[in-house]
């Protein structure tokens, strides 16, 4: 049974991306601007021209290319990208460990902060306390992620210049590494300082993107405390004797979760896209930066692979938020 | 449960705000030996031979610092030796001679040879490598190395091959190490002979480079600078005034204002070789002269520069800027709207009866571009012309562009570094470019023998009657040249360069 749901999801997963590659392969040569059209050069006759679209395979029609593209997309080669001359597998390969360590420190902090504001709102239930959470959290709510990080930057990096604004390590730091996790791999060698420096680098873009997140969780799991605060079985636990803090973590909380697991999965989706402007805003070198370079010089070849990648980052984030539910709720394990 | 009461809100929040009042002062610290520039676009490619980082003109500053070009350039546009010490044409120009410059080394310690030079004009030459611009390099072949000399026959003459050698893709790449390496392998570690060596690079965030002791025109001022790769605006502004970086540029303009005065910091903003245009496209109601010509004299450019720009920006009449070489500066399209008024009442258009079209903008691509085709328009409306404004993007500028399909009239900038009027008027007028915007026989017949004219005083002549007749036929409608504001901190020295490149090596030094 296992065996048939985990086949019916990869299942599901591939027709998905298929589907994905058509249509961005097809919109990309539908849609004006093609990079021969922007790097020709003003003296360029027909037959430069003609050399140049030969040169990257643009030449043929869009059947034949995309049998070309698809070809290799199933061998695991996806080209090379038309502005950066080197295989986009490892283009994306040596970007992307930067995006999920930021996008996995912003879900960390926008979990553990909204949580903690969540339990703080319903600690202080009926309360003037309640309503400045509840004041606080809508101005969070209304923010988007660009706006807190243009904020962020002119308090920690104008007003109070205490942050690094820029990029992702200091470039004297960046030496040593095995892999392109930095701040995981600088942690686990003992190498605390960089990990430090690595870590003053990712704050702001981790706020940025982490803050909408947290006050949608705030007003969910709030929400959804408040409702099970109400139960019997906190009122048995209550005429036990026990503290409120304790109703709140231990009991109310286990139950209370499930939809904010649920929404937090699908609002993650959301953060990984808002990676594109907030590494852009902080020079920051994942794929989100490297998305934007790659549309503005229309890259085909990349853009196909980042748009392949954040789709299989999508059905992974998705299948991860089922499974976690459903191991905290015995209920949905047979759904 | 937790009570917060109010009073206890009210003073927390208070010293919150009052804390993040009180202004902070914080030492922007003097610049060491390293340099720290928070530069407007992201470095893709180490190439600068192929694809499209090799024509992309604001990239140049950092091929500058890594690899030579044949032929150098000073920042007033002049030209100057470079990787070539001596270059010409036989009398009758069907040879070209090139003198290679002798004792410089690439960066991997090999010596730099006139094979090098070869190798690398026949690599840009092949129609099927990837260089934009390979017609100009094509039009000499058969090339022979004597000594330190190189002579080639020329197979089509181009007066500006040699300004092309200090322009876009005129770059020299070390043979021998290129074959061994491969493209790739270049990409990962790249090789020049220029006055900085590539010593880190991460790609959309930095470059650090480290200065080359055996530079041949001597060591730079840094032993090391660091390129952050800073594209937002706002982001480069914050490096400059926090002091996270020593230079920027391509500030926008009210914040150059804002900070090139304050304590640290000074800023220079002087023109390029980078002007705004808008392309008239004939068909339609842009066949009528009079429409064009209306068109022009009724566009107030001074005043938008003004009130737009902050005065930043020098009004043009001609695709020449002031630095060019067949600037003529007794062109004169002057702004008249009385003039615009009658003379399309000729054609039957009042205030009251427009004549109507699209005018295409980018937004945000250049300062102020879509302000000022607003403003534009106004001026327009004031006169009988109702045109819509449509916003449109780089990608699809070009590709409407290169398929003569931008609408009638079509706003965007033109960049001529090397300052010859066949890359700046040639190329934007010429019918058979593909980036020309009015196609007619008559301006085609003018410019056609022009391409191949070996007699120079003749060939600019021949250029400055052609803005001319431009001009007076209202084919285009020539804007601004604009101006780069570059803010630095106040124990540098920056000169800025017309071409726009920011040198580090040899334009930035300690005050």
């Amino acid at each position: 049974m296992l065996l048939s749901v985990v086949a019916n999801r990869v299942a599901m997963a591939l027709l998905t991306l298929a589907g994905v590659a058509v249509i961005v392969f097809i919109l990309l040569r539908v849609v004006p601007g093609d990079p021969v059209a922007m790097m020709i050069s003003p003296g360029a006759g027909p037959a430069d021209i003609a050399a140049l679209k030969a040169h990257y395979g643009l030449d043929a029609s869009i059947p034949v290319q995309f049998w070309i593209w698809i070809k290799g997309v199933v061998t695991g080669d996806f080209g090379t990208s038309i502005t950066l001359h080197l295989p986009v597998t490892e283009v994306l390969a040596s970007r992307l460990p930067a995006t999920l360590e930021l996008a996995f420190l912003a879900l960390l902090v926008a979990v553990v902060l909204g949580g903690a504001i969540a339990v703080a709102g319903t600690l202080m239930r009926r309360t003037f306390g309640e309503t400045i959470i509840d004041s606080l959290n809508s101005i969070m709510l209304a923010v988007p992620d660009f706006i807190w990080a243009l904020a962020l930057v002119l308090l920690f990096a104008v007003a109070i210049p205490i942050l690094p604004l820029t990029g992702r390590i200091d470039p004297d730091l960046a030496e040593g590494f095995t892999t392109r996790f930095y701040l995981i791999e600088s942690i686990l060698t003992g190498r605390f300082a960089v990990a430090g420096d690595i870590l003053s680098h990712m704050i702001m873009p981790t706020l940025a993107l982490a803050l909408p997140l947290a006050a949608v969780i705030v007003r969910l799991l709030k929400q959804s405390l408040k409702e099970a605060m109400l139960q019997d079985y906190v009122l048995l636990a209550r005429i036990k004797g026990f503290r409120e803090l304790r109703l709140v973590l231990q009991e109310a909380l286990r139950n209370a979760v499930g939809p904010t697991l649920a929404l937090t999965g699908v609002q993650f989706t959301f953060l990984i896209g808002g990676t594109v402007i907030v590494e852009r805003i902080f020079a920051y070198p994942g794929i989100g930066n490297l998305a934007i370079d790659a549309v503005i010089n229309r890259d085909f070849p990349l853009i196909q692979g980042l748009v392949l990648l954040f789709g299989l980052i999508f059905i992974l984030v998705n299948i991860g938020t089922d499974l976690t539910v459903a191991a905290l709720n015995p209920r949905l394990r047979h759904a | 449960m937790f009570n917060l009461s109010r009073r206890q809100a009210l003073a927390a929040g208070g010293g919150l705000i009052g804390s993040l009042l009180v202004p902070q002062r914080f030492a922007r610290a003097a610049v060491g030996s390293t340099l720290n520039i928070a530069y407007n676009v992201n470095l893709p490619s180490f190439d600068p031979q192929v694809g499209p980082s090799s024509v992309n003109p604001t990239i140049q500053g950092i091929y500058r610092s890594i690899f030579d070009q044949y032929v150098g350039q000073k920042p007033n546009l002049a030209f100057e030796p470079g990787l070539l010490t001596g270059w010409g044409w036989n009398d009758d120009k069907t040879k070209v001679w090139m003198d290679v410059r002798e004792g410089v080394v690439w960066h991997d310690g090999t010596p730099f040879t006139p094979e090098d030079v070869v190798w690398s004009i026949q690599r840009e030459a092949k129609p099927d490598g990837g260089n934009p611009v390979s017609f100009v390099w094509a039009s000499i072949d058969n090339f022979n190395i004597d000594g330190k000399r190189i002579t080639a026959d020329v197979k089509q003459f181009m007066p500006d091959l040699f300004k092309w050698m200090a322009f876009l893709t005129g770059y020299v790449l070390p043979k021998a190490y290129f074959e061994k390496v491969g493209p790739e392998g270049f990409e990962k570690k790249p090789v020049g002979t220029g006055p900085y060596m590539v010593d880190a690079y991460e790609g959309n965030a930095y470059l650090r480079l480290k200065a080359n002791p055996k530079y041949w025109g001597g060591k730079p001022a840094f032993e090391t600078v660091v390129f952050k790769f800073v594209p937002d605006a706002t982001s480069r502004v914050a490096e400059i005034e926090s002091g996270k970086s020593d230079v920027t540029l391509e500030v926008p303009y009210e914040e150059y204002d804002r900070l090139k005065n304050k304590a640290g910091l000074k800023g220079e903003c002087k023109p390029i070789s980078d002007i705004g245009m808008i392309f008239i496209t004939n068909g339609g109601v842009m066949d009528d002269k009079n429409v064009r010509l209306a068109m022009c004299h009724s566009v107030d450019k001074a005043t938008i520069i003004k009130k737009l720009l902050r005065g930043y920006g020098v009004p043009i009449d001609t695709l020449q800027a002031p630095d060019y070489e067949a600037y003529d500066p007794s062109i004169k399209v002057p702004y008249d709207p009385a003039l615009a008024t009658k003379l399309l009442a000729a054609s039957g258009y009042s205030k009251d009866k427009p004549v109507k079209f699209t005018i295409q903008t980018t937004r945000g691509f250049k300062p102020k571009d879509y302000e000022m085709v607003q403003a534009i328009v106004g001026m327009w409306r004031n006169v009988g012309i109702d045109a819509n404004i449509e916003i449109y993007e780089i990608a699809k500028h070009f590709e409407l562009r290169m398929s003569h399909k931008l609408a009638p009239a079509a706003f965007y900038n033109w960049g001529n570094a090397i300052g010859d009027p066949s890359t700046s008027t040639g190329h934007a007028m010429f019918s058979k470019s593909p980036h020309s915007g009015w196609h007619s026989d008559d301006l085609d017949a003018m410019i056609g023998p022009l391409w191949g004219e070996k007699d120079e005083k003749k060939r600019i002549e021949g250029w400055k009657k052609v803005d001319r007749y431009i001009a007076e036929q209202g084919y285009v409608l020539p804007l601004l040249q604009y101006e780069q504001p570059i803010l630095y901190k106040s124990d540098l020295k920056v000169i800025p360069n017309k071409t726009g490149a920011l040198q580090p090596a040899t334009l930035i030094s300690k005050a």
